[in-house]
């Protein structure tokens, strides 16, 4: 495995790394433009907040609506509850997030820079802020940073400026999408921060970057952010968290909105995003979840459902009321054992939620539950009634 | 023409518009309260509080023409757009006039809804609680004939149906079965400064 | 060739009013809570006139006609 790029130098858990240190490791801030966009569409770059759409395209994109007066915004919230990396890059190496946002900027025509950084995340907080007073005085007068309150809604790119915006964090109805209509009427770029990293190291390198972030979390026994090569077996990246402290009953591939894969075809799975999209699964914001033996697949899902569904903005009919009719029947299956009838809900209301929400969020958990039902179809179908687990 | 002809015109009219706005009222309260039955669809509440608003407009026209062309009444056409303008009665028709205005208002924006937008719309159609309790008044001050047993009786019936119509609204909740669930999430996350 | 519409609903302005589903029941039904499920694809000229009374007679004008679009990728 060759060296980590974005977590390159110093330990993370040091700390913020100052503005002189990551110059002297890395050389000065490029020029961005219109060369870097053709970079990035040639590097296959995609993004890393969990939707993986190519960045070289949407920075076209946001260029091609903008008319000199874009905005930028590092989306940082990190609103997956498991997921780490964010944090843990704003943390570390706040000036590769704070280059990656000005070379955005002046590739799409960028005048205003927006940090979107979780408001219960005060080291992200501090150590952003902290690196914002060691850039030069014209990066200073473009950024500010805005709080995002934390709710798993609120990353999602149209709250994301809808926030910004108007001051509330819910999902609005697109079109028209962010990148023509974002913050202010003018052409928004949503970024995930570690996308911006990534796009600060090509842009002085002039070559793909070959690493990815994954945070692993379950029963492994050390949980914690792993910066790996892309193509990676994922059972190499659980090695590197210590491996599995105890026998495994599945695996969670791309957080909340991600698949549920069986152990065996799990650890073979390369931690590539376009690897995976192939064979119908995501890395979606790089979340490894382990699920032991010892806890009821059931009883896990279900408490997944019942959390996304109590995330619902409550804006849309089908979201708000599907979800929580979902994950009513995904507890009842499992404190009261299975009932067919419930079964069929699941199905039935599955297909009326999907895609009729004005954003993602019911899609994502109707994808969830339905790779849980497939790679735990017996579970679901026998199960017998017990006390709720908590996770 | 024979004057009574005119003046058992104004006052028909008059009758016939209240009545008219009175059942427009109710069946805006009765669309917003999402009443429907199986015999009894949603779209027939807000189709007929449509055509009966058009209706009334029609009525009104009738009642506002026939007491200007009256030579009995002295009123110019003035009267009929400029409230409190008139020598007779210049009080009590002028509510009559600003009844007139705002519905006429409430109408026409409702005709260009999609050009004006839903909150615009919403904003303007308000003026109806402000218009309705004109035309009453106006009616109550301006009829010489306002304490005879049929107009009573049917001033009473109208005034009725709407309070009570008002009354039952603003006693239930929103119909919307999401009202509270959107607010509160909107609560969770809204970070604009405090006024 | 004559221009092909579709029926687009905001799903944050609907608030399961059900009109639509009550005018046009051919492409509208509604779903376990009262939300529209809308047919998707072009409406079909003979219904064009319900589908535009469908639209003015929502209350709350969450569902509007737009050019029939050809289905494509949406990034985020």
């Amino acid at each position: 495995m060759s060296a980590p790029q974005l977590l390159a130098g110093p330990d993370p858990s040091r700390g913020s790394e100052r503005r002189a240190e990551h110059v002297a490791r890395l050389g000065p801030l490029p020029k961005g433009g219109h060369a870097l966009i053709e970079l990035l569409v040639r590097t296959g770059l995609t993004g890393r907040g969990g939707a993986g759409f190519p960045v070289g395209l949407k920075w076209r994109a946001v260029t091609t609506a903008s008319h000199g007066s874009a905005v930028v915004i590092a989306n940082g919230a990190e609103g997956e509850p498991h997921s780490r990396k964010d944090r843990l890059l704003m943390t570390s190496r706040p000036h590769l997030i704070l280059d990656g946002a000005m070379l955005a900027a002046a590739s799409v025509h960028a005048k205003q820079v927006v940090l979107y950084i979780g408001e219960e995340h005060h080291a992200a907080m501090r150590s952003m802020s902290g690196a914002l007073t060691e850039r030069t005085e014209h990066e200073r007068r473009m950024v500010r940073i805005v709080a995002a309150p934390p709710r798993y809604v609120a990353g999602d790119s149209s709250a994301t400026v809808h926030l910004v915006d108007a001051g509330i964090a819910t999902p609005t109805t697109t079109p028209p999408s962010p990148r023509d209509r974002g913050v202010g009427g003018a052409a928004t770029l949503v970024q995930n921060v570690e996308t911006l990293a990534h796009v600060a190291v090509i842009a002085r390198t002039g070559i793909a970057t070959d690493t990815v972030l994954i945070t692993v979390a379950g029963g492994v026994r050390a949980p914690g952010v792993f910066e790996v090569n892309v193509g990676t077996p994922l059972g190499d990246a659980v090695q590197l968290a210590g491996g599995a402290s105890e026998p495994v009953r599945a695996v969670l591939v791309g957080g909340y909105f991600g698949q549920w894969v069986e152990p065996a075809e799990a650890w073979s799975l390369p931690l590539d995003p376009h690897a995976l999209r192939a064979r119908g699964l995501s890395l979606g914001c790089g979340v490894i979840g382990l699920v032991p033996a010892s806890h009821c697949a059931v009883c896990e899902v279900a408490g997944i459902m019942r959390y996304l569904a109590s995330e619902s903005s409550a804006q849309c009919g089908p979201c708000f009321f599907g979800l929580r009719a979902l994950a009513d029947a995904c507890t009842r299956i499992a404190e009261r054992g299975t009932d067919p009838g419930d079964l069929q809900r699941l199905q039935r209301w599955s297909a009326e939620v999907q895609g009729r929400g004005a954003c993602k969020h019911p899609d994502g958990v109707v994808m969830f539950l339905q790779s849980a039902m497939k790679t735990f179809g017996d579970d679901f179908a026998h199960h017998p009634a017990h006390i709720r687990r908590s996770a | 023409m024979n004057n009574s002809v005119l003046w058992y015109t104004t006052r028909g009219a008059g009758a016939v518009s209240l009545v008219l706005l009175s059942a427009v009222v109710v069946l805006g309260i009765l669309s917003v309260l999402r009443v429907q039955t199986t015999g009894w669809p949603r779209f027939l509440t807000v189709g007929l509080h449509r055509n009966l608003a058009l209706m009334t407009l029609v009525f009104l026209t009738l009642h506002i023409v026939t007491a200007v062309v009256d030579p009995f009444t002295h009123l110019g056409w003035l009267a009929a757009v400029v409230p409190f303008s008139s020598y007779y009665r210049t009080f009590w028709l002028g509510l009559g006039t600003i009844a007139f205005e705002l519905l006429l208002a409430i109408v026409l924006t409702s005709l260009v809804r999609g050009f004006i937008g839903q909150a615009a719309w919403r904003l303007l159609h308000w003026l109806t609680y402000a218009a309705w309790p004109f035309a009453v008044l106006h009616g109550v001050g301006t009829g010489t004939d306002a304490w005879s047993a049929w107009l009573f009786t049917l001033q009473a019936f109208c005034v009725i149906a709407v309070l009570a119509a008002i009354g039952y609204r603003f006693m239930t909740g929103s119909r919307d079965p999401l009202a509270d669930a959107r607010s509160s999430f909107q609560g969770a996350v809204d970070r604009r400064e405090p006024r | 060739m004559t221009k092909q519409f579709e029926l687009a609903v905001d799903r944050i302005k609907c608030d399961g009013r059900g009109l639509c589903a009550e005018i046009l029941p051919e492409r509208i039904r509604l779903d376990s809570w009262g939300y529209p499920i809308v047919a998707p694809g072009p409406i079909p000229e003979h219904l064009m006139g319900l589908a535009a009374r469908a639209v003015d007679d929502c209350p709350v004008l969450a569902i509007a006609l737009r050019r029939a679009q050809v289905q494509k990728q949406r990034p985020k």
